[in-house]
């Protein structure tokens, strides 16, 4: 986390109280382990949080900044600021690998690793495809045989898949 | 700050761009918020209505620029809601394409297609854009408006390639749009200018890129690719069709009724 460089004393507060913020629609993983929250630097004696929201429209966002102040005003920082940056965007890949094995326990599948920057100029046709094929596992029962029911499941971030296997619905935290 | 003329010009230039792209994100979900109840499924409901949230957070984006360029100029600038809510239709400056009516489902993944594609392009040129916070919105909307463009395409294909009703439908939904397709392509003076200094994109080179795309799916649809080459323009100087005011009204009549309303 690159806000250690930078450290104050209260740093490391900071970072566990943000950390202790589960997000609004997925709560077994933090604000932290989603990778939303970039950096914490220190302005005049103010600690700066600064985060990435994930897609444009979600509305966990607005939650999130009010999670955000409330959570640093408990733990002694009502002084405090909370800047956006929208570059570079936020990606899935910022999930660590332990909140990837809480979801997986939760019923949500982890997103696969993205497709790279470069999927955007490849042909539409060919994108389809490509997602297709890409195999998804079983959260529940790991079986490998799973289908695409629907683009968009409970939250934008997800799809919703069944599992052909043990036939148990369940969300795809997709590759973003 | 005291600014030069030429200043002043560009960020006037620059607002009336962002502003485009703001309309059109804003006026397709508002369309797609209307199949709200409507989807022939519950998970066609959500999709559309998740494909319209991210449009609507990425005209958020686009508004809040907009608003902070026009203070550059004007003094002040408006809020994201004061450009939603209270202009009228001709300060509109969204596509044509956009501001259709739903129709039935062959229309409405018609009318998705086509714009998804051009605005994939369109996100992907612009985050090379000199300006930096134009190339910011647009790499970070370029990855969520990937994933509207497959959908769409693999919609179109189904229908298409589905049955003959279904084949039918979805070719006269590509038939009927087509004339608003046309604008999609057609720079004016202010795109120009500032595609002359990096910041925005000529629109007219998106079109090898969207012809191709565009055929390779309707050739997998078993569909035709229009031959009429009429196109009807107007969104950018803000002369509409007959729907956008219908559309306006509907979205816009409680903050006109109750100015400032919240909850």
């Amino acid at each position: 986390m690159s806000g250690e460089g930078t450290a104050a004393p209260g740093t490391a507060a900071v970072w566990q109280a943000l950390a202790a913020i589960p997000d609004p629609e997925i709560p077994v993983v933090s604000i932290v382990d989603l990778g939303i929250v970039r950096d914490v630097e220190w302005q005049d004696g103010v600690p700066t949080v600064t985060v990435t929201p994930t897609y444009s429209g979600c509305p966990a966002t607005e939650v999130i900044m009010a999670d955000i102040g409330r959570a640093l005003t408990a733990a002694g920082f009502a002084a405090h600021r909370v800047a956006i940056r929208l570059a570079p965007a936020w990606t899935t890949d910022w999930i660590a690998a332990p909140a990837r094995a809480r979801l997986s326990e939760f019923g949500i599948a982890p997103p696969g690793a993205r497709a790279g920057a470069s999927a955007q100029l490849i042909a539409v046709t060919g994108l389809r495809r490509r997602r297709a094929v890409e195999p998804v596992p079983c959260p529940r029962c790991g079986g490998a045989r799973t289908s695409e029911l629907s683009h968009f499941g409970s939250t934008p971030c997800k799809a919703q898949y069944r599992c052909d296997d043990c036939l148990e619905p369940f969300d795809y935290f997709k590759p973003h | 700050m005291p600014s030069s003329t030429s200043d002043v010009n560009r960020d006037r230039q620059r607002f009336d761009y962002v502003l485009r792209l703001a309309d059109s994100d804003l006026v397709l979900a508002q369309r797609l918020g209307e199949w709200v109840g409507h989807g022939p499924a519950l998970e066609e409901d959500i999709a559309l209505t998740n494909v319209g949230l991210d449009l609507i957070g990425q005209a958020r984006l686009w508004f809040a620029y907009a608003g902070e360029l026009e203070a550059r100029f004007a003094g002040a600038g408006r809020s994201e809601d004061a450009l939603a809510f209270l202009r009228d239709s001709g300060e509109f400056r969204n596509l044509l394409l956009v501001e259709q009516p739903n129709g039935n489902y062959a229309d409405t993944m018609a009318r998705q297609l086509y714009f998804d594609t051009w605005h994939r392009l369109l996100l992907a040129e612009l985050t090379g854009s000199t300006d930096a916070r134009i190339a910011e919105i647009a790499a970070k909307a370029g990855k969520e408006v990937t994933y509207h463009a497959e959908r769409s395409a693999s919609w179109v294909i189904r229908l298409g390639d589905g049955s003959d009703e279904s084949h039918d439908k979805m070719q006269a939904a590509i038939d009927d749009l087509w004339m608003y397709t046309g604008e999609l392509f057609v720079p004016d003076a202010t795109e120009l200018v500032l595609a002359q200094e990096g910041i925005a994109c000529d629109a007219s080179t998106l079109l090898p890129a969207w012809r191709e795309a565009i055929g390779a799916i309707l050739t997998e649809a078993t569909l035709s690719v229009p031959d009429a080459t009429w196109m009807q323009q107007g969104g950018k100087r803000g002369v509409h069709t007959e729907h956008l005011g219908h559309l306006l009204a509907t979205m816009q009549w409680l903050q006109r009724a109750y100015p400032g309303a919240q909850w």
